[in-house]
């Protein structure tokens, strides 16, 4: 176009891209009958990856960024947005994906960390970034390296709702203390260099009373109720990885799930869309995994 | 926090200065529902969240938002507000589409469309093309020149869709290059960018001001 000044990658366009998000459910995907699936349900975009979480805890070994020709197949298939996960801080990875032309990053704890101490720079990029957070400092800590969204980071292919649950509220609880303090630099100033974040950062969320970005739940998240419950919560939309895929009848799963996001305040609703779904995943209780089985302890 | 005592008084006025001020409803099944909200609530109108079927009965007209078109279609289908929808608008009233909205809007959204089978309300009488300029890396910022609207907008473009055709009385408004991506057709306006991401509210002004031709 010639004559007309386009900018393209900005923290507004990345940012902005979340937002079309919000209210919606994002559904993981190992290939193009899966993808085709989540977008007949109603799933506002797909995580295309090598295994769903469950499959990747089952395996062991080294997780990685997924093939990018089963990538490439599911954009193919697909016109909702594509999304695809990074190892944390593997920048090259990132960069294949940007390459492969995927809607958005996920620098996920589900994959095998690619570095322990720092994370990818995402605003070196003009694909936006999902990063995953415990609590308040991890999350200002992805969004002061560029992230355009934000997501709990629960426990990843458990299929139980707790640490999302955990994480949520947590969010929530040290966003309350921040809008709290708005008046009392000292405790504001305190709380930055705590998260290791800008003190302006710390002053827009006590303003804003909320994340400055798309905040979804996500890591455990099993049925409509479950759906409805992060929701509740206060978060903008969820995801849903193994959910879906590893229950018996998928696609009434994936439906119920969406519907369950859009009236989670209306118990009728969902109990109408939960009635005779069949078996969700089986799950696993999460007080029961080793240390190092814990997915969420990755990346901080 | 706020005291009772202070914020009281704050929301009454409000209540009173919009008494008979305009209803403009936002769909929000899904979606930049809560952007386009904020940017009415600065505006001397009154701006709702519509979900239901009563919702829509009570509003003077409403915006479509941005998000999913896919999404979007089925759950105006799943609940119910397809046709409350379609009749509305048939009894003329205004509505405003941003980028899915568009879509929604559109008489015809093209291979894409008959890939996934959405349906559409088919409002307006225009072709368009769902992600025409590309995927989110193709998504852009660029000021246009929109027609009734004095200088230039700075347009925000994300995987957004491109008007290929009008037809009828459905005439275009604004062009980013040759591309059509703003139109009107009587009560129904449709914009392929996200005039609600912005910071720029004249669009909406645009948009309340056809309102009440």
């Amino acid at each position: 176009m010639k004559g007309i000044t386009l900018k393209h990658g900005t923290q507004r366009l990345k940012e902005g891209f979340a937002k079309m998000q919000k209210g919606g459910v994002i559904m993981d995907v190992v290939n193009e009958k899966q993808a085709k699936i989540a977008e007949e349900a109603g799933a506002v975009a797909v995580m295309a990856l090598h295994a769903v979480p469950a499959d990747i805890r089952k395996e062991g070994g080294v997780a990685r960024m997924a093939d990018p020709l089963v990538i490439e197949q599911i954009m193919k298939a697909v016109t909702i947005p594509v999304m695809a996960k990074a190892r944390i801080g593997h920048v090259a990875e990132a960069q294949v994906l940007q390459e492969l032309g995927v809607d958005m990053i996920d620098e996920s704890e589900v994959l095998t960390p690619a570095d322990e101490e720092h994370h990818i720079d995402k605003s070196q990029f003009t694909i936006p970034f999902v990063c995953g957070a415990r609590d308040l400092g991890e999350a200002l800590r992805r969004i002061d390296e560029g992230a355009a969204m934000i997501r709990t980071k629960g426990e990843p292919g458990t299929g139980n709702v707790v640490e999302a649950v955990r994480h949520a509220r947590k969010v929530n609880q040290e966003i309350a203390e921040l809008v709290k303090n708005i008046n009392n630099a000292s405790v504001l100033e305190k709380k930055a260099n705590e998260y290791g974040v800008p003190l302006s950062l710390v002053k827009k969320i006590a303003q804003e009373k909320r994340l400055t970005v798309v905040n979804f739940a996500a890591g455990g998240i099993a049925t409509p109720a479950d759906a409805a419950l992060m929701m509740q919560l206060g978060v903008d939309g969820v995801f849903v990885g193994s959910g879906i895929f590893k229950s018996q009848f998928p696609e009434k799963f994936a439906k119920a799930i969406v519907e369950a996001t859009r009236h989670y305040d209306d118990a009728s609703v969902v109990a109408r869309v939960s009635r005779g779904l069949g078996t969700p995943m089986k799950g696993i209780e999460t007080s029961m995994l080793k240390k190092e089985e814990r997915m969420q302890d990755r990346g901080i | 926090m706020l005291s009772c005592e202070t914020s009281i008084p704050i929301i009454r006025t409000r209540i009173k200065r919009k008494a008979n001020a305009l209803k403009i409803g936002v769909l929000g099944l899904q979606g930049a529902v809560s952007e386009h909200l904020e940017v009415l609530r600065k505006l001397p109108v009154e701006a709702v969240w519509v979900k239901e079927d009563k919702h829509l009965a009570a509003v003077d007209a409403l915006i479509l938002p941005g998000g999913e078109s896919t999404t979007i279609s089925t759950l105006l289908e799943k609940n119910r507000l397809f046709e409350p929808l379609k009749e509305r608008a048939s009894n003329g009233m205004p509505i405003f589409g941003t980028c899915a909205g568009l879509v929604l809007l559109a008489k015809d959204a093209g291979r894409q469309q008959q890939q996934t089978g959405q349906k559409l309300l088919e409002l307006m009488d225009m072709r368009v093309n769902r992600n025409a300029f590309g995927r989110q890396k193709d998504s852009m910022e660029a000021p246009i020149t929109i027609q009734g609207i004095a200088g230039k907008f700075p347009a925000v473009f994300i995987r957004a869709p491109v008007i290929e055709k009008v037809n009828g009385t459905c005439h275009i408004i604004a062009r980013l290059d040759q591309h059509i991506v703003a139109a009107e057709q009587e009560p129904f306006l449709a914009t392929s960018f996200h005039p609600e991401l912005s910071g720029d509210s004249r669009v909406h002004e645009y948009f309340i001001r056809k309102i009440k031709r």
